[in-house]
């Protein structure tokens, strides 16, 4: 199935998004508006004619200082008879792959989720915001997942130094508070046995004699 | 006439029995941390076989060795830990920086990469190499055994 016939399949079902087949030697490809993505998304994986039930890849390209400066580029795939099993399936279900090109600009680098409809989304997503600061509205968990926490920047901007002179950091941060400490102490005096010496309120020592 | 036994005995200082059980025993803790893993393993497999210079297992946990071989690259992200992992060494420990990216950042000169374990860890042996020969790394361990011995307690 190339390109344009999968933009037969999806126009009707999502007017407003503008779809354009692009020319390309290995996979059919098809640029979509960024608002636009999920809706496409969705009908790309629930039309039984389309079955695109896996997502294959999720990343993003920098192309600074060409305008718009990011590309979210998705993989995805219809696996066929070995594609999950549905009821409205289309006969004969053959493997197909699709990739799905969304300019994003850098000036509000922010694109909806696929988390909801590919859960194998997730990381991935969080990848492309770690390396490239793109967020995605709706993930559930976006945070750094390659870089270190408190890591400035996104390294794979074009923008982002290659080599880095920084202080090691060799010291994790404490993972309980003081209290927190103090109250798993008296915690587990508490829950001593009672015949054992020291296990109540003793502070004049008197159990001791 | 007195039928003395001869008792064989063997007279040397404390320090060198010391030294020399200290250096026909150094139990590493496993360390692999990328490719240099893999020539780690050969080195300990049959044909090069550290066994037969006192390395006799790999401990799983570091409270039970002596050696740390950093074999791979060290990220930023990975430094804490091996810094921890050192810390539960007991006395004496001996670390070996195996490969190029863990003596100096090998060919990665980023963002990701420590340059060098030596920021983290303090180093006895630099074994070059991407990866070191199993026979450059047992030459290490055998320059470690003779800096061992130049250890006074």
């Amino acid at each position: 199935m190339d390109a344009t016939a999968i933009i037969d399949i999806v126009r009707p079902r999502v007017p407003d998004a503008t779809l354009e087949a692009e020319a390309s030697i290995d996979l059919p490809t098809i640029r979509v508006s960024r608002a636009h993505l999920p809706e496409v998304c969705r009908v790309l994986r629930d039309a039984p004619a389309l079955d695109f039930a896996f997502l294959a890849e999720l990343t993003a390209v920098d192309r600074l200082p060409r305008e718009p400066r990011f590309e979210v580029i998705y993989h995805l795939a219809c696996l066929g008879e070995s594609g999950p099993p549905r009821a409205d399936a289309v006969q004969p279900r053959t493997p197909k792959r699709l990739r799905l090109k969304a300019a994003v600009p850098g000036s509000d680098p922010r694109i909806g989720t696929v988390s909801a409809l590919w859960p194998s989304a997730g990381w991935p997503e969080r990848e492309v915001w770690d390396l490239f600061g793109i967020l995605f509205d709706g993930h559930p968990d976006l945070r750094r997942i390659l870089m270190p926490d408190d890591w400035d920047g996104h390294p794979l901007r074009k923008d982002h130094p290659v080599q880095v002179s920084r202080r090691t950091r060799t010291t994790e941060p404490l993972q309980v508070s003081q209290a927190e400490f103090l109250a798993n102490i008296a915690a587990s005096r508490a829950q001593r046995s009672p015949d054992l010496p020291g296990s109540g309120d003793d502070p004049d020592g008197e159990e001791e004699r | 006439m007195s039928d003395e036994l001869e008792i064989p005995v063997l007279t040397t200082s404390v320090e060198k029995m010391v030294q020399w059980a200290r250096r026909s025993s150094i139990w590493p803790v496993t360390f692999g941390l990328a490719c240099c893993a893999i020539e780690m393993m050969a080195m300990s497999a049959s044909r090069y076989d550290i066994a037969r210079f006192g390395a006799e297992v790999f401990r799983g946990s570091p409270r039970q060795s002596d050696l740390m071989i950093v074999a791979g690259r060290l990220s930023r992200k990975m430094a804490p830990v091996l810094r921890r992992v050192y810390d539960q060494m007991p006395e004496p420990k001996w670390v070996i920086s195996m490969g190029a990216c863990a003596s100096v950042g090998g060919v990665f000169d980023n963002y990701a990469l420590v340059q060098g374990v030596d920021q983290v860890v303090p180093v006895d042996v630099f074994v070059p190499g991407c990866p070191p020969r199993p026979e450059s790394l047992i030459y290490g361990i055998v320059l470690l055994q003779r800096k061992i011995d130049r250890q006074r307690m």
